[in-house]
Parts: C-alpha cells; structure tokens; sequence
C-alpha cells in the first residue's frame, strides 16, 4: 500500500478478479468464496449512489482497468477526511457501509472499481439490487446487517483500523475482534458463492437445447 | 390460476433452476449501448464465445454521443474511441448498430418503443438502470451490468432470482399542470428511493390507464429510483394503437394475433400483489426535487422539510423551510430517456412560445432520438426553442450524466427534465439540480427561476 497525495491506494487486484474468474470455462467452476478476512474500511452515509462511487467520466473507456484510482473521486476532492483519503484504512478488504448502498446507475464500474482496490466484501444495511448483482458477479459478496451491527462496526474499525474482520458466506457470521453478528446473503447468492457458482455463464451455456425450446415456444421469437 | 403479468412473463422465459438456485430466464431482447458493452465484448474473445442471438440484440450510440455535431471523427477522442469500439464489437459479431447521423439512432429507451422493438410480454436486458422504461408497453424489463450483459451476448440469458410485485394504484384526475414526472416524483417521495428493492413496480388504476404511452415511459423509467429494478403498466387499447404500423411491430394479421396474445398477459383483475399502495392523483402538485437523491422533492411551492445536518441541504443550498419556487437557476436542461419524447417537447414549446430564455440561462433541448428530433422538426418546434433562445441539439443522452462536452460548470444549478439530481451527475462535481417536468423546466427557463408552472399555463391556450 502506498499514500499519494492524500490518496489511499489499496492493494491492486484480487483473486475475485483473475481472468479466469471472469467468465469461466464450462467445465470448470469458479472457485468457491466460503471466508473474507481482512481489514476495514468504514464509509458511513446513507443513499450512496454509483455516480458518487465512479463518477461518469471515468467510464469514458474501454476496459475497467484503473478504475480504482476514481474511486469517490470528487468526494475525496471534497472532503479531505474521506475515509478513502485515510490511510489508517489503506490496505482494508472488507468495506462497511450504511443504507441503500450502490443506488443508481447500473454501473459495473463502481464495483469494478471497488474490487480493483482490494475491497472483496462489502457490509452494509442495505443494498441496491443492481449493485449486489454487479458485485456478486466478480465475486463480492454483499452481506446486509442490521443497522446497530453496522454502526457498530463502523465505529470499532474507526477505533482500531487494523482488527482483522471475518465474514463467513455460508453462516453469515461477521466477526471483528469482541464484536459478532450475523449478516445476511440472499439463499441462491449465498448458495453460489460456496459452491463457486458466483458467475453463471457457464451454467448458461449448459444444456442450451433448454434455451432453445423456450425461445421457439414463445409467439414474438417465431413471428406470432 | 389468477397471477400478475410479471409472474406470467416470468414463467414464460424461465429455462430451468440453475444450480446455483437461480432461475435462468431467457431475454427476448437485448439492448446494447457504448458505455457498459466493450468489457463484455473483450470478455466473450477471451472465451472464444459468439453472440447467441444476434437477431436478438440491438445496438446504438447514445450516452457519449456529442449534440453539437456528428461529423467523424469526433473532436472527443474518447467519445470516437468508443463508437469505433462498439462499431468493430457489431460488426465482428453480426449486430445491427444504429451510429450516430443514422435516422433511427437515439437513447436506447427511446428508441426501443419507437421502433417497434419494445412490445408486451417481453423480457428485455440492456446494460443501463433505466431500461425499466420499456414496462410502460407492458414488457419486464431489467437494467443490466457489464458481466450480465456479457451473460446475455453469450447465451441470451440472465441468471435471476424472482421479484415480488407491489401493486401501486393511482386513482384521480391530476390537476393541469401536472404530468407524468409529477406522479413519478411522489411516489418515489412517498415510498422512498429504497422502498422498490426486491419489488417490480406494477402502476394502474384510472389515472395511469388515461396516460399516453409517452407519459407511461416517463413513470416506469423512474422505478429505478424507487429501488424497483423493473416497473410496468399492463398493455392495453392505448399500448396496441402506439405499437401498431412500427417498424419492428407485428403487421397485418401477425398483429391481429400478437394482440390477443398481449391481452391474455396483462395481470389477471383478481391476481394477488405481495403489496398494494394507492395514490390520489388529484392531491399531486407541480413536484421539484431540492436535494441530492429523487426522494428529495416537495411540491414546488412547499416548504422543505428535514433534518438541516441532512448534507443535502448544505450541499444544495437550501435551508429548511425554504421554498423552491424562485430559486435562480443558471442552465435549463430539457432531455434524458425520462422526458425527451415528442410529447414533453409539445408542452414545453407551448410554454415557450412567444416567450425569451432569460438572459442568464443556458438552455437547451436535446431530443431523446433523431425520431423525436424529425417529428418535431415537422411540426416546427425547433423554431418555437430557436427563436426563445434555447439551444437545439442532436439526438442523446446529454447532460443528463454529462458523458459527453454537456456538463455543468462549478456549481451552476439546472432545472433538469431528467432523472437524477445526485451530487456530481450532471458533469460538474458541485453542480446542483432540480428534477422537474419539462414543462416546468421550460417555465423555469424563462423566468430565470423555478415557477410554479401552473401560474404559466394560465397565459397559454389550452
């Protein structure tokens, strides 16, 4: 981790990330994310949209690399004590984050982002259905907690940015030093993050007869 | 068995349960643009995967797409990088693409409707939140990422797990003055920018039933920002005349079946919604938003209530109790796939007519497809916006996220026909806007404020 200018850069790439994570061969399943372990990185606020994750200008492109020097961007720039601009949390796998979280745009940029910086799980309140997708897709799971868990872990990372934090896909269980909750997956992301079918284009390809049938039974495929 | 038509739509193009436990749902249409495909384009090379369906998928240049001009190459290098990108990714991969300076080129989700493509009972994919626009034909209708959009490009399938329906019900006459966007407002107001996740929004009731199909796309696009990733209104009388005679439309007697088979899929009168909600129009006033999320609005005349440590407050420069009517704004944005339709450019330009954009003001009317651009051209708009002042520009998403040279500048605040007022999306991190109907934004253009619209229309003949 290095400290530039006031900006945390956290570590570049994960294993969420490989290539071969991204888009897997059929016969060969992506691996199995069953524990995150890592440090933190507390961003309180409510109503966090992906336009204030990645602004749009940095989607001006045609790959996803280097997303992770835009992250908040213009947030940072406005804020110095942005918990981004903060090196006590440079480093920090896992990020703890309030309501509604990801709100917006559909864009994959800001998890990419996110995800490029090191972050592989995120814990919040809540999360915007389309976010959680994206997330879950390159292998971050988001797990939601009730509110007085998650301030609570916002405020004992604030304390001691170096606790270790755990998240146990298959329980649920986030633990953080004394502090032990249990946080929640939707069953089939949760299902597909143990059983490293977190990124189902193979499993789309397979028997594709399926597909076919369906399509050719529907009266606007065939012309009605 | 009485069901709604999502649960029907849904059942229909479900394959199978995937392993993982999610269903694999078959996407009849897909939709791809410039911003959210070119990973998805590299990713399916990397495999060595081909397109499933390329006579399913659809393609045009819309978010980066300058207004000015469309001359090649672009004086943007990036805006040309990406157009060639996606030009190349259609062409290796059998995509019709719809570029810049073609005649049906446009936003996706204006497009999509006015070609005929977005039908009933349809499930349509594109990489964009607000392709919950195409339910107002009574199609469902998700707002996609990169991954999945790479997911659709290789097998024309989504791996999904099933929403729940709310049933919001909107009953009353909606007072002169107030449109679509003003319903759209409140009810996200009401039901909060959260309250739709894990829901598709389904709107009825008389009032929505009375709504062109125009007015119904300017609703079902803003369900994203009440959390429902997909939003429809059921097809009826009103959906199949829209339809009938467009290009991609069933003709002839295939459009005769297609309609019988579009009637059977509307929700059945007894079906049963995990949730109902009812609003009454007739208590709906001309709506602005005055914060930094769509939830953030009050009628235009209101006070502003809230917590004042809210950021929302210091960053907009309001403060509690403080009215929206009579703020100075600066630019005046009529566009973005919420409210760019031929219809919304026939209310604001009789609210221009005869008048001048205040001296102050940027204004400018960005068309949501060169469709829009034609119709109203023919019928002489462009003139009306011309002579008042206010820019008239080529066909896209503009300065609804400022992708392209449309942006705000420091902290120039926007009444904007759009459909975000985050912090920073209109291109200028501090720039400030205010959501509001078109016809609102042109009153607000010429007075140099926001103003209540109503006061306006009262000068205008109906």
């Amino acid at each position: 981790m290095t400290h530039e200018h006031g900006r945390v850069r956290l570590q570049p790439d994960h294993a969420g990330l490989q290539p071969d994570h991204a888009g897997g061969q059929p016969d060969q399943p992506a691996a199995a994310i069953t524990t995150i372990a890592g440090r933190g990185l507390p961003l309180r606020g409510n109503d966090i949209d992906t336009d204030r994750i990645m602004p749009a200008r940095f989607l001006r492109a045609v790959s996803f690399e280097g997303l992770d020097e835009h992250l908040f961007e213009d947030d940072r720039a406005a804020d110095r004590s942005h918990p981004f601009n903060d090196s006590c949390f440079a480093g920090a796998a896992i990020l703890v984050v309030n309501a509604n979280f990801g709100c917006g745009s559909s864009r994959e940029h800001a998890p990419q982002g996110l995800a490029r910086a090191g972050i592989r799980a995120i814990v919040g309140e809540s999360f915007s259905e389309i976010f959680q997708g994206n997330a879950a897709i390159i292998g971050v799971p988001c797990f939601a907690a009730d509110r007085a868990d998650v301030e609570a872990l916002q405020a004992a990372i604030e304390r001691a940015p170096d606790t270790t934090i755990t998240a146990d896909v298959g329980s649920g269980a986030i633990t953080a030093g004394p502090l032990r909750f249990t946080a929640r997956l939707p069953p089939a992301l949760r299902d597909a993050f143990v059983s490293g079918q977190w990124n189902p284009t193979a499993m789309l390809l397979d028997r594709y007869d399926e597909v076919n049938q369906v399509a050719a039974r529907l009266p606007y495929v065939r012309g009605f | 068995m009485a069901e709604t038509l999502f649960h029907k739509v849904w059942d229909l193009h479900a394959v199978r349960r995937l392993p993982s436990g999610q269903t694999q749902l078959f996407v009849g249409l897909h939709l791809i643009h410039e911003v959210t495909t070119p990973q998805a384009f590299d990713m399916l090379r990397q495999h060595g995967w081909r397109v499933a369906r390329p006579d399913r998928t659809f393609a045009t240049i819309d978010h980066i797409v300058p207004t000015t001009a469309v001359r090649r190459p672009f004086l943007d290098v990036m805006a040309e990088d990406m157009t060639v990108a996606l030009e190349r990714n259609c062409r290796e991969f059998g995509i019709p693409l719809w570029p810049p300076g073609d005649d049906n080129q446009g936003i996706v989700h204006v497009i999509g409707p006015e070609l005929g493509l977005t039908q009933p009972g349809i499930t349509i994919a594109c990489g964009d939140s607000h392709t919950s626009t195409h339910g107002a034909l009574g199609a469902i209708a998700f707002g996609i990422g990169t991954s999945q959009v790479r997911d659709v490009l290789a097998s024309q399938c989504l791996a999904l797990d099933p929403l729940k329906v709310r049933r919001i019900d909107v009953t009353g006459t909606l007072k002169r003055g107030v449109y679509a966007k003003d319903v759209i407002l409140t009810i996200i107001r009401h039901l909060g920018v959260q309250g739709g996740v894990g829901y598709a929004y389904e709107y009825g009731g008389p009032t929505i039933e009375r709504l062109s199909v125009d007015e119904r796309m300017t609703i079902c696009n803003m369900s994203i920002e009440g959390g429902a990733r997909v939003g429809y209104i059921n097809p009826d009388e009103t959906t199949y005349a829209f339809l009938k005679g467009r290009p991609f439309a069933p003709s002839g007697g295939a459009f005769d079946r297609a309609v019988a088979w579009w009637r059977q899929l509307a929700s059945d009168r007894d079906a049963r919604y995990d949730d109902r909600v009812a609003f009454d129009a007739s208590t709906i006033d001309a709506t602005v938003t005055w914060g930094i999320n769509p939830g953030q609005s009050v009628a235009v005349t209101e006070p502003i209530a809230g917590d004042p440590r809210d950021e929302a407050f210091a960053f907009m420069g309001f403060q509690p109790g403080a009215r929206v009517a009579g703020t100075k704004i600066d630019v005046a944005f009529i566009g973005s796939c919420t409210n760019a339709r031929l219809s919304d450019l026939e209310e604001a330009a009789r609210l221009v007519k005869g008048h001048r954009v205040a001296p102050h003001v940027k204004a400018l009317v960005v068309p949501g497809s060169r469709g829009v651009s034609r119709a109203a051209e023919a019928r002489g708009l462009h003139e009306i916006f011309i002579d008042a002042g206010f820019e008239w520009r080529g066909a896209g998403c503009s300065m609804c996220l400022g992708m392209n040279p449309d942006r705000l500048e420091g902290r120039q605040i926007c009444a904007s026909s759009s459909n975000r007022n985050f912090k920073g999306r209109q291109g200028s991190p501090t720039g400030r806007t205010l959501l509001m109907s078109p016809a609102m934004v042109a009153a607000a253009a010429i007075a140099g404020e926001v103003v209540d619209v109503r006061e306006k229309l009262e000068e205008v003949p109906a």
